[in-house]
């Protein structure tokens, strides 16, 4: 029952991986530490369990990253997606603080990718989970248990209640009954409100009830909505996430990874109108896959088809789902329901802007088109190989960036301007400070674990000072 | 292959193709992403690739309550049970290893019964229950019965281990001779001595619940050098009578009774473990029809040594007779049962084990190119 939870020094909202991370660091400064996870365990860690790598810093080769990847390089990649929409100096701390973050990974039994050599391709930029996301959080739950942090699953926070800036007590609902839980300090972790469809559809009109959500089907933003109410300031657009294009035949809720198609640099786009609508080369598919999910939301009821032909088939990551299916571009578009004549005008019409090139997936190529609109700049062949396979995309929302603004201490920041005394966030909730829009593979897990060490920590000084105080 | 089971295979293949977190884990992710397509000598050559180490299961976000469910250990064994069927040799006894267990229980009765009745008939009642100067089994067993009969059914057992071998091997895409270039057979070797697989770098397996442990690899080490020991024992044995003409009992401090002994405790605390640990083991990981088999297979070790270890207790007194020719009919039992029960796994493990070396020397078959596996791992 709830009476068994009793008043930890720390309570953590959230058992993801900035939940996970603050809990041990806080356990690890001498606080007794309360970790609430909405899910079954079954379910638990939220969108963390479909995660892969996170993005460090490094000055030289290590036995988990090769080559370096310095401060001034990661600060200008994600300048580059955000378009400056961030917090510098914030930003600044993290990627320094990235630094030393695979070290303390693996000191608390998390396994990393070494570099094997032959057919594994070792990041340079970006550390990868042996076993992936759910396998780091299996070894940060481990961890946590051996610490003496207590866990309880299928325990929802309800509200808050906080007092000019002070958190005093959390109302919790477990097995249909609701108590309070009082804590000396608390860290917010329960992720973004990217399974409110409610919400989703607040932010983005009706559009988007066509929007696919592909991680975790817990995280509705309830305290992220009861702490805005209790004087957080806000950070970020409610519109603006993480949101990639992913095959449209997709699980509503947690499909994850696989779901992703990767072969939308190799062919065209259209719409459901059967016309193109942007440059399907722009950029090598690692740069620009986080802005396909946006792109398609503008697009007529949110869908769109990725057609490719048999020159393209075995050079792309494969599918979870398969593709469909034709002989010829006609036969295609009865099958995706495309109106016949003009996908068939817009294929040709792309077939004969094709400039002669040689093509390299490599590179960025000479293969481009001339006298389209839009053009595509590189990579561009002509479909012309039968069969031509067509794959139908939606958006996918990984996670939302409206949050709580927080400091350098992951403080959270009241709207009088001061900082909570004794709240804290980390996490999906608090990622709009360092992501105001656009996205860099494996940031996510690095926003993560850099502010959930912070705020346990200082959850833990400022609990335990509490304490003495008062003794 | 059972059309569901081929389905659920193709499913396992499609989802843990497109995600690959597991890649790191062991041989059999590693050997799936060099294809795009799993016909059934791949599938085959995948699910005995997997050692049951579970590592990925617990990994796995897919897993059930999931709607994907995807459960690698569980398929793998299920279709490494059909692959041990589709291998066998002859293949009408193939039947052998469905309800394994009760078969494995019926001809050790068999063997009982015929080798203690034989005994009582050949050798009389009377010399049977007595001591037997100088412990001399021959007196027991004619020397040449033994040998032809035992020998008899050695060569058939290992006969039919090595068609079902060369089945496997052609039905996987391996190409004659291949499998004995050397550095490729020593590598799968080193895999076989130390259980790499079920290493993981140190961490041991997620076997037989969540938590790591090095417990598996260690009983396993102490099942296989035992049955090594103890088949060395036998080997030196005829060494010494057909060579040296040196004849039974050996001293206690000579060879095949040392390596017998060790054998036997190897034997003994091998399978007892391997025992345990099954009986522990997570069941939604379990194929339940194979359980029998594996038991059958534990307890016949275990008892099989127990007899042999009592025998050399008692060889010197009155029960030396009867001990005897149980633990001939529990040997040739084993001997009789090795190409249609668990035994099998050794042998076609080892093979994709060496397949898998012979893979890595070679350049995948499919044309996604390298930058573009780099580059979809960049996007998350």
């Amino acid at each position: 029952m709830t009476s068994n939870i009793g008043n930890p020094d720390v309570l953590v909202l959230g058992g993801g991986n900035a939940g996970l991370t603050a809990a041990i660091s806080a356990r690890e400064a001498g606080a007794s530490v309360v970790v609430l996870e909405s899910a079954p365990i079954e379910f638990r860690a939220g969108n963390s369990r479909h995660t892969r790598d996170l993005r460090c810093m490094h000055e030289g080769p290590t036995d988990v990253l090769s080559g370096s990847y310095l401060e001034q390089e990661y600060f200008e990649d994600m300048m580059h997606v955000t378009g400056g929409n961030t917090n510098e100096p914030l930003l600044r701390m993290m990627i320094r603080a990235s630094a030393e973050l695979t070290d303390w990974m693996t000191s608390h039994g998390v396994r990393v990718q070494h570099s094997l050599g032959g057919t594994l391709q070792l990041g340079r930029t970006n550390a990868f989970f042996v076993g992936g996301g759910k396998a780091l959080m299996n070894a940060y739950y481990a961890a946590a248990e051996r610490l003496g942090v207590r866990v309880f699953y299928n325990t929802e926070v309800v509200d808050l209640d906080v007092v000019h800036g002070e958190f005093r007590s959390a109302s919790v609902v477990m097995k249909g009954q609701t108590s309070q839980i009082s804590a000396r300090a608390v860290v917010l972790a329960s992720g973004g409100f990217e399974s409110n469809l409610e919400w989703l559809r607040k932010a983005w009109g009706p559009a988007a009830d066509n929007f696919i959500i592909r991680g975790t089907p817990y995280n509705k933003g309830k305290v992220l909505t009861r702490i805005l109410e209790r004087g957080a300031e806000a950070i970020g657009d409610p519109a603006q996430g993480h949101c990639v294009a992913i095959d449209a035949r997709s699980p509503k809720f947690d499909g994850g990874i696989v779901t992703r198609l990767d072969c939308v640099s190799l062919g065209i786009v259209v719409n459901q109108r059967g016309e193109r609508f942007y440059d399907e080369g722009e950029d090598f598919w690692p740069k620009r896959y986080a802005i396909w999910g946006r792109l398609v939301a503008e697009q007529p009821n949110q869908i769109a088809y990725s057609i490719i032909d048999s020159k393209a088939m075995g050079n792309f990551m494969p599918s979870v789902f398969p593709p469909i299916t034709a002989q010829t571009v006609q036969e295609l578009a009865g099958k995706l329901k495309l109106p016949v004549d003009t996908l068939v005008q817009t294929v040709n019409g792309f077939n004969q802007a094709v400039r002669p090139g040689t093509f390299d997936h490599a590179v960025l190529d000479d293969c481009k088109t001339n006298g389209l609109k839009p053009e595509k700049t590189h990579w561009a062949q002509r479909l012309d190989n039968p069969p031509f396979y067509g794959y139908p995309l939606r958006p996918g929302v990984t996670f939302t960036y409206l949050g709580v603004k927080v400091n350098d201490k992951a403080a959270v920041l009241m709207t009088t301007g001061q900082p909570a005394s004794n709240i804290f966030a980390a996490g999906e909730i608090m990622a709009g400070n360092i992501l105001g829009k656009g996205y860099c593979a494996g940031v996510g897990m690095t926003i993560g674990t850099v502010f959930g060490r912070i705020a346990g920590k200082e959850a833990a000084t400022k609990a335990l000072a509490g304490s003495e105080t008062r003794g | 292959m059972d059309a569901e089971l081929q389905r659920e295979a193709e499913h396992l293949m499609t989802v843990c193709n497109s995600c690959r977190y597991c890649e790191a884990y062991c041989a059999a992710w590693q050997s799936m992403e060099r294809r795009l397509v799993f016909n059934p000598g791949d599938l085959n050559y995948l699910a005995n690739l997997c050692h049951g180490c579970s590592d990925c299961y617990y990994a796995c976000q897919y897993a059930p309550p999931h709607e994907f469910n995807i459960n690698p250990p569980l398929t793998f064994a299920k279709i490494r049970l059909e692959s041990y069927q589709q291998y066998a040799w002859p293949q009408p006894l193939a039947k052998l290893f469905n309800k394994n267990g009760v078969v494995v229980s019926l001809l050790t009765a068999l063997m009982l019964i015929v080798f203690v009745f034989g005994a009582v008939l050949v050798v009389g009642s009377d010399r049977l229950f007595s001591p037997v100067p100088g412990a001399k089994l021959y007196d027991i067993t004619p020397n040449r019965f033994l040998v032809t009969t035992f020998s008899a059914v050695f060569l058939y057992s290992i006969l039919a281990l090595v068609i079902g071998f060369l089945r496997f091997w052609r039905d996987t895409g391996g190409k004659f001779g291949t499998f004995l270039r050397p550095v490729t057979l020593a590598r799968g070797l080193w895999d076989v001595l130390t259980l790499h697989y079920l290493d993981n770098n140190g961490f041991g397996c997620t076997y037989p619940k969540q938590e790591d442990s090095q417990s598996r690899r260690w009983f396993h080490h102490f099942t296989f050098y035992g049955f090594l020991l103890c088949f060395a024992a036998t080997a030196t044995a005829t060494i010494y009578e057909d060579f040296l003409n040196w004849l039974p009992p050996y001293g206690y401090t000579s060879l095949p009774v040392v390596f017998g002994t060790l054998g036997g405790i190897g034997l003994m605390i091998g399978p007892t473990g391997l025992y345990i640990l099954k009986l522990r083991r997570n069941r939604e990981l379990t194929d339940e029809k194979q359980v029998g088999m594996d038991v059958s297979f534990l307890l016949l070790l275990f008892l099989t040594s127990v007899t042999g270890l009592l025998l050399l207790a008692f060889r010197t007194t009155a029960a030396m007779g009867t001990l005897l020719v149980i633990h001939l009919a529990f040997v040739m039992t084993l001997f009789l049962t090795i190409p249609y029960g668990k035994f099998v796994h050794s042998v076609y493990r080892f093979a994709a084990l060496v397949k898998f070396a012979l893979e890595g020397s070679r350049a995948p078959e499919h044309k996604i190119a390298a930058e573009h596996v780099h580059a979809a791992r960049q996007s998350l």
